[in-house]
């Protein structure tokens, strides 16, 4: 043992203060890797609340343009997020197949997820262009230019998703199930949940919220 | 091909940017020959810039803060000689450049010389402190620094290619807005900003997760040293106030790029907006600094009073307290803008509130000096120094924080001596103390206390010949930005502040001897102990500078101040040791990530910001395949034997039981 263990206190806690629960050293590898990337997804949240709020002050800002009732369609937004939430439920089951080391439903789960992360992609960015297209692109007023950029943020996060997704499914079928794999694997999984949480914010705010205007 | 680049970008009719960007080319060109000439150049690879070592990217962060403290510096002296000068005439700068001058010196002294030096001595210091190995995220780290030093890039190279904002600091819209900024300028600082605040943002994730999941074992949160909590603090701020400036950045840029109306004068446009994004993060900011210079003063006074900190808890709750109530005063950026007598009157009471936590602090560090054992050695010197600067610059913190008084001060330079009263007194006398105190800890040995102390007073008293006239100034009307002015009552003032100017920068060179001389004479003065200040908390248990993997076994932790009750329980027990069993330990391996990342991140900022897009795609796409190949490693740690680990700690043991023996000797 060294000099340190040696210390022989009467008392731990010098101020007596309820039971003290020693601290039994640092955390695995893999509750770091969690832990951390929990704490980036607090920021990224953070980050889209910037947006939101600048949307909430610029929703009426719209210059003689249109208002949000008039250019959201409540039947593609619906069709995006049965998508959206349909993925993160697929995006689960690959996680646990992950961690069953089944590599035939991890792909199968991935895949599926992927399909519907670029169905939702796809109908967005048919959105947006429709709307740019019209002239109601983001330069027409300051809600259309608050509207795209929440909207298009919460897009972009996705397509880096689709991104990481491929370069995971790569990963497991170049390395297998390894212990770093799966902690990326876990980040991954945090990652698309997080942004299903954040579009039912949008769906919340921007379509359900603007329709009614 | 080159976007908006061409010859008319590099300013070949003024002569102080292109001289200045001369000669610094020149000597970088002359460091890079003399490094390769020597062969040093592989060294510095495998040892430093691919390093992902916390101590070693402490000390790179430092020494960029360091380098980037002198341009920052050279801007402020130009300043001062320019308003010394220009009374009833133009001085010798034109107003073009010297509202570049004032831009560039803010943005640089908060994001390239106050936030990395912090930053820093965090790295270097607090897994120490905690007992452990590393970071939660080493290879993180290193892309962290390296996308901060990209920043500075960025900024530096807006001096000889193109130009920089002037719409001072913080790049207010409309002013900064394509029709009223039309150059390069506000691309250069927004850019320069949105790199290194990811690279901010990494390091406050990082650093959170290291002080939540790393302590060694026995660290409960009660046990942490006063540092380790105010990193912290700050770093959950950061975490939580960075992606605000993201997000108010990439609005900005979407305004100028895309023609989007998020600060625009026209169509529906809402500027106020921006003043309430940029000082939600700009306030909390303000204590991301200062947080970790209360936290090394913690430190740095316990340590040299010899006597555990007075009232450890109520810094710790002050700390969180600060915390805290950092995000509920931010509207006191603009009292005048018309938020009516309620709202003003809310923020102005939070505003006041945070200097009871602060009060608190400086309670704690006055009667942890009280009774004590004072040995006025540099760092304390330092701290003594903040202390009385500190309460000058918070009082009349909190005289501006009246809202009526600050209708009078408003935007005045009673405003700039103020901050300027704080960050310096707090902020950088903070990270100079930090510095003197962990330098033995980082290199072995100690840095020459003459010029140390030379160098505290002539920074102490040309601090206050410089700003107690900006005070009066500002008290006489005098508004900041000025770049020439007509009233004959300012002027004195102004040529005082610039004498005070001369003498502090005489400071500078005292600490740029200090470093010298101490490398000169690095035998005489080397800390073979790995305890020169006969130190409290774990980062001095083991030797100076500390293997890579800093611990040879996680220390077992008691109590507060964890090595003194170390030295303690060793006297007591009259030297009988035991020898520790050694175990193999699994160290991250050296990784080019960070580097190539920040590569591509310069290639990409700089086609941003002239409008090169296949240069910005060509970027992206390394940047994507970066991140492949980083995450496709197979062998990202490398193992070091037992026997080793045990051969290298022998030593450590060795010094250290001479050093117990000998104060138990007295």
């Amino acid at each position: 043992m060294s000099m340190t263990a040696t210390v022989g206190r009467a008392h731990a806690d010098p101020h007596h203060i309820g039971v003290i629960v020693e601290h039994p050293g640092p955390a695995s590898k893999r509750i770091v890797t969690a832990y951390g990337f929990w704490v980036f997804l607090l920021s990224d949240i953070v980050m889209f609340s910037c947006f939101f709020a600048a949307y909430a002050v610029l929703v009426s800002q719209t210059a003689d343009g249109p208002k949000g009732s008039e250019i959201f369609e409540q039947r593609n937004v619906a069709i995006e997020t049965v998508c959206l939430l349909l993925s993160s439920f697929t995006c689960g089951m690959a996680s646990i197949a992950a961690d069953v080391r089944n590599r035939l439903w991890f792909y199968l789960g991935m895949a599926v997820t992927c399909v519907l992360g670029l169905i939702f992609l796809a109908i967005e960015f048919r959105e947006f262009a429709d709307l740019v297209s019209r002239g109601y692109g983001p330069s027409r007023s300051a809600f259309l230019s608050a509207f795209f950029s929440l909207v298009g943020c919460h897009g972009l996060h996705v397509s880096a998703g689709v991104l990481w997704l491929l370069t995971m499914m790569a990963q497991v079928f170049a390395k297998g199930f390894r212990a770093d794999v799966l902690r990326r694997m876990m980040c991954f999984a945090l990652f698309w949940h997080a942004l299903d949480i954040i579009w039912v914010g949008v769906f919340s705010v921007v379509y359900l919220l603007g329709s009614g205007v | 091909m080159l976007g908006k680049l061409d010859w008319s970008a590099i300013p070949f009719d003024q002569p102080i940017p292109l001289i200045a960007g001369g000669v610094v080319l020149i000597g970088i060109l002359a460091v890079l020959i003399w490094v390769v000439v020597k062969g040093h150049l592989p060294y510095l690879w495998h040892e430093w810039i691919t390093s992902v070592d916390h101590k070693r990217i402490g000390v790179m962060y430092i020494l960029l803060a360091s380098v980037m403290l002198l341009r920052g510096g050279s801007d402020a002296i130009m300043m001062r000689i320019q308003q010394a000068i220009a009374y009833q005439s133009q001085g010798y700068l034109p107003p073009e450049h010297y509202n570049q001058i004032f831009s560039a010196h803010g943005t640089i002294m908060i994001f390239f010389v106050a936030m990395p030096f912090v930053i820093g001595l965090m790295n270097l210091v607090v897994p120490l402190q905690l007992g452990v190995r590393d970071v939660a995220f080493p290879t993180l780290n290193s892309v962290g620094f390296w996308l901060t030093a990209t920043g500075a890039l960025l900024v530096n190279l807006s001096l000889v290619i193109g130009e920089f904002a002037r719409t001072g600091w913080l790049a207010f819209p409309p002013l900064s807005e394509l029709s009223y900024s039309p150059g390069v300028g506000v691309d250069y600082y927004a850019w320069s900003l949105q790199i290194s605040g990811v690279g901010t943002l990494v390091a406050g994730i990082n650093l959170v997760t290291t002080v939540l999941k790393l302590r060694t074992k026995g660290m409960n949160y009660l046990r942490m040293p006063m540092f380790c909590w105010t990193t912290l603090a700050s770093n959950l701020l950061i975490v939580a106030a960075f992606p605000i400036l993201t997000a108010t950045l990439a609005m900005l840029l979407l305004d100028r790029y895309l023609g989007f109306h998020f600060f625009t004068n026209e169509a529906g446009g809402n500027i106020m907006m921006f003043m309430n994004l940029i000082w939600a993060w700009g306030h909390p900011e303000v204590y991301i600094l200062v947080l970790p210079a209360f936290g090394i003063f913690s430190e740095v006074v316990s340590t040299f009073s010899g006597k555990a900190l007075f009232g450890y808890r109520s810094m710790v709750l002050a700390t969180m307290a600060i915390c805290l109530i950092a995000f509920m005063v931010w509207l006191h950026h603009f009292f005048t803008m018309g938020a009516g007598p309620d709202v003003n009157a809310i923020f102005g009471i939070a505003s006041m509130v945070i200097a009871v936590p602060t009060g608190v602090k400086i309670y704690n560090w006055l009667f942890t000096m009280y009774g004590g054992r004072i040995r006025f050695a540099t760092p304390m010197l330092w701290a003594v120094g903040f202390m009385v600067t500190f309460i000058i610059g918070g009082l009349t913190g909190v005289l501006v924080a009246v809202p009526p008084a600050d209708f009078m001060l408003h935007n005045s330079m009673f405003l700039v001596a103020h901050f300027h009263n704080v960050i310096i007194g707090g902020v950088l006398f903070g990270a100079f103390a930090g510095f003197e105190y962990w330098f033995p800890k980082a290199f072995g040995f100690r840095l020459d206390e003459r010029w140390g102390k030379l160098a505290f007073w002539f920074t102490f008293v040309g601090f206050y010949i410089t700003f107690v006239p900006l005070y009066v100034a500002g008290m006489l009307g005098m508004t900041r930005r000025l770049q020439h002015y007509d009233v004959a009552e300012w002027r004195p003032w102004m040529i005082v502040a610039a004498i005070g100017m001369a003498v502090l920068s005489v400071g500078v060179i005292c600490q740029i001897l200090q470093l010298v001389v101490s490398i000169r004479n690095r035998e005489a003065l080397r800390d073979r102990t790995g305890d020169p200040w006969d130190g409290r908390s774990l980062e001095w248990a083991t030797s100076s500078p500390p293997p890579v993997f800093n611990f040879a076994f996680h220390p077992d932790v008691r109590g507060e101040d964890a090595y003194w009750d170390m030295k303690i329980a060793a006297q007591q027990q009259s030297l009988e040791h035991e020898v520790p069993e050694y175990h193999d330990i699994e160290m991250p391996r050296n990784s080019p990530t960070g580097f190539v990342c920040a590569f591509f991140a310069t290639i990409m900022g700089f086609a941003l910001i002239w409008h090169i897009w296949w240069m910005v795609i060509l970027g992206g796409i390394g940047a994507f395949a970066t991140f492949v190949v980083f995450a496709w490693r197979d062998h990202d740690e490398y193992v070091i034997p037992a026997a080793e680990v045990a051969a290298i700690d022998r030593v450590n043991l060795e010094e250290r039981r001479n050093l117990v023996s000998m104060a138990g000797a007295i």
